[in-house]
């Protein structure tokens, strides 16, 4: 682990450390909103540690908060991380450690740690960025949900900071270089419109799913199958877009 | 609030799921490959479900519309990204122009 230090260039550390800082400002957001939305401190506490990953988070409290079962609420959070198994398929062998060393090195697996690995030449290199985003957001997360929590139990109105508008804001952040793609975008934007269409009917997490009828428009798409291209490496690829 | 047993069973369903995920497509990868239209198809949706979540979250509060300056925020922050600013200045972006807007009395 103490190798990590000197295996990365400042560059990509300080890169990390930035990626890190904005996750604990959603974190801090994230603890806000849930103690604000009646939950106790332990709910936003529990979760960042145990499922780290934040916008399944926040789409449980979401749900939870509007009425719906928590049990409804953790299917559409996991709906929402079944992107960590094409991540798993990208990732090179040995990244997350070798043998037993990989049980915790599967945990700290999200969109950043995953991102930043793969950014890197070499399987060394890969392995450092990896651990180091991972246990930075592992730091980073339930440090701001717990901190935020704090202070949203003293603010008597969050709302007033925007925090809410920073979760979009993020994930957005995540996916614009996707919608950079015209038959995307497309299919991204007919997907859009679905939920937000749905959202006056259905209850909370069903909207989002509903707007994966928008994958459809791809698959008739003849573009889909000649567009693939060649000398694209599939685990990049795969990466680049889930994020 | 709902009862404590069922938040925590909750959060166990989705904790035990979300780390079956990272850990299956680890597994699996040295036994199938995917053919590379499914992975990408794969790939979209992932896209397709984030953005339905941006705009749900952005657009919407309960089963209404949220008020204007929480998707103005966001809005903001969208342009950002595509101009290609710092990860952080489109994040921070997004809550000063909300928090302005609401200060400004624009709900």
């Amino acid at each position: 682990m103490r190798s990590i230090w000197r295996t990365l260039d400042r560059g990509v550390l300080a890169d990390i450390g930035l990626a890190c800082l904005a996750v604990f400002l959603i974190g801090l957001s994230y603890g806000a909103i849930a103690v604000a939305s009646g939950f106790p401190l332990w709910v936003p506490a529990a979760q960042s540690v145990l499922v780290l990953a934040g916008a399944s988070e926040f789409l449980f409290i979401g749900i939870v908060a509007a009425g719906g079962s928590p049990i409804a609420a953790a299917l559409a959070g996991l709906l929402v991380n079944s992107r960590h198994l094409p991540y798993g398929l990208a990732l090179p062998p040995g990244v997350t450690g070798r043998r037993w060393g990989r049980l915790p090195g599967t945990h700290v697996m999200n969109d950043e740690s995953v991102v930043f690995a793969l950014a890197q030449p070499d399987l060394r290199r890969k392995r450092a960025a990896y651990w180091a985003c991972g246990l930075g957001v592992l730091a980073c997360w339930p440090g701001g949900a717990v901190i935020g929590g704090l202070i949203g139990s003293a603010v008597h109105d969050t709302s007033a900071f925007g925090l809410d508008a920073m979760f979009p804001a993020v994930i957005l952040a995540l996916i614009v270089k996707d919608l950079r793609d015209a038959r995307t975008l497309r299919a991204v934007l007919t997907g859009a419109a679905i939920a937000l269409a749905a959202t006056p009917f259905l209850p909370a997490g069903l909207p989002v799913l509903l707007a994966l009828a928008a994958v459809l428009l791809l698959v008739r798409a003849p573009a889909t199958v000649a567009g693939t291209s060649p000398d694209e490496e599939p685990a990049v690829a795969q990466v680049r877009t889930a994020r | 609030m709902k009862d404590n047993a069922l938040i925590v069973a909750g959060i166990a369903t989705l904790a035990a799921g979300t780390y079956a995920f990272r850990l299956s497509g680890q597994l699996l990868r040295a036994r199938i490959t995917f053919p590379p239209r499914v992975t990408r198809l794969l790939e979209a949706a992932a896209v397709i479900l984030l953005a339905a979540l941006v705009a749900t979250t952005a657009l919407t509060e309960g089963h209404g519309f949220s008020g204007f300056a929480r998707p103005a925020g966001v809005l903001v922050a969208g342009v950002l990204a595509w101009r290609k600013a710092p990860f952080l200045v489109v994040v921070l972006a997004a809550a000063a122009v909300t928090a302005v807007l609401r200060l400004l009395g624009v709900s």
